[in-house]
């Protein structure tokens, strides 16, 4: 079949896809952005922070989510959807804690770095201050809900590429909160392992691998040297691998 | 006759969710070893369980109370009649406070969203039972009884009477589908001959989207699979609307009898209907018109001696989720899930229940298609509007004096409808419950039908001295109670809309505020994952659009007003300290 039958259209950029690609997937295999928190590459999609919304035929669709066909004109810099990626941000950042300064995360952050390439200055939204339980019985791994995003990265790459279900996100609207799949709930009881995929994915500084927050010093960390939106095209989790037990 | 497998027409604990209900009902909450055993029986992981006991409502982590009381902050069916609080009195009464199980754990009072018991006046669920009709006094009788700890049983009948008041019967309502009649009607010709059917009769979905049924059975039909299912929505969650109640009280048999048709046209062999935790009170009642239906050889192996045509209908009952009443939320709670809405496409009729083709259609939808097999397209077609061919059910509650079910030909108008329930006064309509739309008295010619004002079948009427303000308050908190937390518009925005608009009623927003609302209100609608975050503003919008000198009325005049009350923040020092002069206070 003729390649050409294999192109979306970008912000005016015609781009190729392979067949069963997403948008995503396509725009981020042709070095184009779309801002994204809940994705990673490698992982199944999920749909669930919104940022990568665009406009497809005046439709709004999540670019993660939306397999990409031929001729599809599509609209992601757009002063509208920026706007709506601000509020989105600052959405994420007053349902929690986020309290960058003091943050071991400062500078490899997803969240705050998404704050930087948007452009936000302030918070805008009246703050929650919600109290989550924090969980610091892993003698390697801590688990601080308080800055979780509930982007639900964890959950599936301890699924799909660790083979652990060590996460699940539980309870409903604003009480939804990240559990930890042991008898006592307890991150310590459960099968974790540092090297754990799930252990290092978390875009924000809810999951942190201990006595290591400061090795590389600020100014130096990820989103000190780049900007998320160049970080993005390097990003892919290890394929999948096997587990027999499902 | 046919032999009724087990599973399908005795309540069973082979669901998860009916496991966890007979914990939360034998032990009054779902504790950590239940909820371990649970995942054990059902070779679910711990965290699995977890996520499902605290997604739904009716599932606690602590006890509840022997008497457990949950009001219905519906509008039309709530415990807040005229200046008396209902919730707050019985509170007082017994010495509990609301969400909090009592010291001795006799007793529990809370709210929960909409029951359906809309035009039976204030009402509550008393451990799971509809109590109706509640007033000032019927209340002080109910912490009397409670007091002397007299159980359920030896309460009243009467109070627990839920009537079906019909009082308006059209072209479905005025005719019973006779156990059979439609089904070996059908069976005299092809599926595809039923399916071309039902497609001319021109039926649309009632459940509130009004997707074409006869092209969503053709879909299912025509998807590749390895089972096909047919499911029944009885979830019935839109505040306001309690038609499916009506019908599956009135009408159960016509609706097996539409199931089992969309089976045979679709070839599926299994049927679910998924029932609300609120209606769990007719579990007895389906489940008879079920047995009977098996003992007539209108359900099970061979039905009406077709031989190969095979088909079991089973019940679920949910545990307290408006979500679930979203389609493939619905699947996810079918399969024991969380009802989180799925990504959409795939569509259920490719892939659904199990991942397999699986057609979803509202109660009133079946039994209009059980109808239109026996009557004919023409029949039904002679009613109703270009677009909305047939007849349309409608839920009526409010401020109004013949509250009930009323079925109407489409295209009807407001104003008929407020008639005929002899509303008078009448500020506003909402059309579809809180996801629908507000219509203000300038716009009561309107009609109820596809190409004008859709509905899945509440109708709120709300008279002049209904405060339309407090009736947004309302809506707003039932979203962001109800929203699933999946998606951060939905999750986060619906909270913010809901404090903002208690900015406005408490009168400390100004202008900018009523911009921001407007703009999150955009945002809600436009980036949420499904169709409650696209349609929870929309009351907001109408209001702000409709009714806008009655919100400025509330503006302070001041450009700005920080969130919250810095005076009323000093309170607690103040009493601390003993102070009340002008320098403790702000301003
Ligand atoms: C938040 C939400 C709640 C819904 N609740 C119900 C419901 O209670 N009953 C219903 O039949 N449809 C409900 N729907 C619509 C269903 O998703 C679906 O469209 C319908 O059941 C299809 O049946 P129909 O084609 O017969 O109308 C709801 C949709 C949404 C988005
Ligand atoms: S998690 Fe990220 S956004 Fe939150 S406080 Fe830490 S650095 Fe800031
Ligand atoms: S719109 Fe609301 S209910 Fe729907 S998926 Fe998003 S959070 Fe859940």
């Amino acid at each position: 079949m003729a390649n050409n039958e294999h192109t979306i259209t970008i912000d005016g950029t015609e781009i190729h896809f392979k067949a069963g690609q997403t948008i995503m997937d396509a725009a981020l295999s042709a070095k184009i952005y779309i801002p994204h928190l809940c994705h990673y590459p490698g992982l199944t999609p999920s749909g669930n922070c919104r940022l990568c919304v665009v406009e497809l035929n005046g439709k709004h669709v999540t670019a993660c989510t939306t397999q990409a066909q031929f001729g599809q004109q599509i609209r992601n810099q757009t002063p509208e959807l920026h706007a709506a990626r601000m509020a989105i941000t600052q959405m994420l950042f007053v349902e929690g804690n986020h309290i960058c300064p003091s943050c071991e995360k400062s500078g490899n952050c997803k969240l705050q770095a998404m704050g930087y390439y948007l452009g936000m200055r302030d918070e805008h939204y009246p703050q929650f201050n919600p109290r989550r339980e924090m969980d610091a019985s892993h003698p390697a791994v801590l688990l601080d809900r308080s800055r979780c995003i509930l982007c639900d990265l964890c959950v599936r790459a301890s699924r799909e590429v660790d083979g652990k279900n060590v996460f699940a996100i539980a309870g409903r609207g604003i009480h939804a909160h990240l559990i930890v799949n042991s008898a006592s709930g307890k991150l310590g009881d459960s099968d974790i392992a540092v090297d754990d995929v799930a252990a290092n994915i978390c875009p924000v500084g809810a999951i942190l691998i201990k006595e290591k927050g400061y090795v590389t010093p600020i100014g130096r960390r990820i989103y000190d040297q780049r900007m998320i939106s160049e970080v993005a095209f390097d990003e892919h989790v290890p394929e999948h691998e096997e587990h027999g037990n499902d | 006759m046919n032999q009724y497998p087990n599973h399908c027409v005795d309540f069973y604990a082979s669901h998860v969710l009916h496991r966890l209900y007979e914990i939360q009902h034998t032990e009054r909450h779902i504790s950590a070893e239940s909820m371990t055993r649970v995942a054990n029986e059902f070779k679910m992981s711990a965290s699995q369980v977890a996520s499902v006991v605290s997604f739904y409502a009716f599932f606690y982590p602590e006890p509840v109370g022997f008497y457990h009381i949950l009001f219905s902050n519906c509008t039309s069916c709530g415990y807040q009649v005229g200046q008396l609080n209902l919730l707050e009195k019985i509170c007082r009464l017994l010495s509990v406070v609301a969400g909090k199980t009592r010291g001795d754990g006799w007793v529990s009072v809370g709210e929960t969203s909409c029951i359906g018991m809309c035009d039976h006046g204030p009402s509550m669920l008393i451990n799971g039972m509809p109590l109706v009709w509640l007033d000032d006094e019927r209340i002080t009788q109910i912490s009397c009884l409670i007091s002397e700890q007299k159980p359920l049983e030896q309460w009243p009948v009467e109070w627990f009477r839920v009537e079906s008041s019909i009082r308006k019967h059209g072209l479905l309502l005025s005719e019973t589908v006779q156990p059979g009649s439609s089904l070996k009607k059908v069976l005299a010709s092809a599926p595809q001959q039923i399916l071309n059917h039902i497609i001319d009769s021109g039926l649309r979905g009632r459940g509130g989207a009004g997707f074409d049924t006869g092209k969503k059975w053709q879909f299912c039909r025509d998807s590749a699979g390895e089972a096909r299912y047919v499911v029944c929505n009885a979830d019935e969650g839109e505040p306001g609307t309690f038609k499916d109640r009506v019908l599956l009280e009135n009408n159960a048999d016509a609706l097996f009898e539409g199931m089992a048709i969309c089976a045979y046209v679709i070839g599926a062999k299994k049927g679910y209907l998924y029932l609300r935790g609120e209606y769990r009170y007719l579990l007895d009642h389906l489940q008879n018109v079920l047995k009977r239906r098996y003992a007539k050889s209108l359900l099970g192996q061979s039905i009406v001696g077709q031989a190969g045509f095979d088909f079991d209908i089973e019940i679920v009952v949910g545990a307290g989720a408006y979500i679930c009443g979203e389609e493939s939320a619905l699947i996810e709670s079918l399969e024991g899930k969380p009802g989180i809405p799925r990504i959409r496409p795939p569509f259920p009729v490719t892939r659904g229940y199990l991942g397999q083709p699986t057609v979803v259609n509202n109660v009133e939808t079946l039994i209009a298609a059980a109808h239109i097999a026996k009557n004919g397209r023409d029949w039904f077609k002679s009613m109703g509007t270009e677009e909305s061919t047939g007849s349309k059910i409608l839920s009526v509650s409010g401020d109004c004096r013949k509250p009930g079910v009323y079925e109407y030909p489409y295209g009807v108008s407001i104003q008929q409808v407020l008639d005929d329930c002899e509303a008078d006064n009448v500020q506003a309509v909402q059309i579809g419950g809180p996801a629908g739309t507000m219509v203000a008295r300038k716009d009561f010619s309107r009609q109820i039908s596809f190409e004008d004002l859709s509905t899945g079948g509440s109708f709120l009427v709300f008279g002049e001295n209904c405060d339309l303000l407090s009736v947004n308050q309302n809506f707003a908190r039932f979203f962001a109670h109800e929203s699933c937390g999946f998606c951060t518009p939905c999750r986060v925005g619906t909270s913010l809309l809901t404090s903002s608009w208690q900015k406005i009623m408490d009168g400390r927003a100004t202008s900018l505020d009523i911009h921001e609302i407007k703009q999150l209100s955009a945002l809600v609608k436009r980036y949420s994952h499904c169709g409650l975050g696209h349609t929870a503003a929309n009351h907001i919008l109408d209001s702000l659009q409709q009714f806008s000198e009655r919100v400025e009325k509330r503006l302070t005049r001041k450009t700005f007003t920080p969130q919250i009350d810095l005076d009323a923040a000093l309170e607690a020092a103040r009493k601390m300290t003993e102070r009340n002069d002008a320098d403790a206070h702000l301003e």
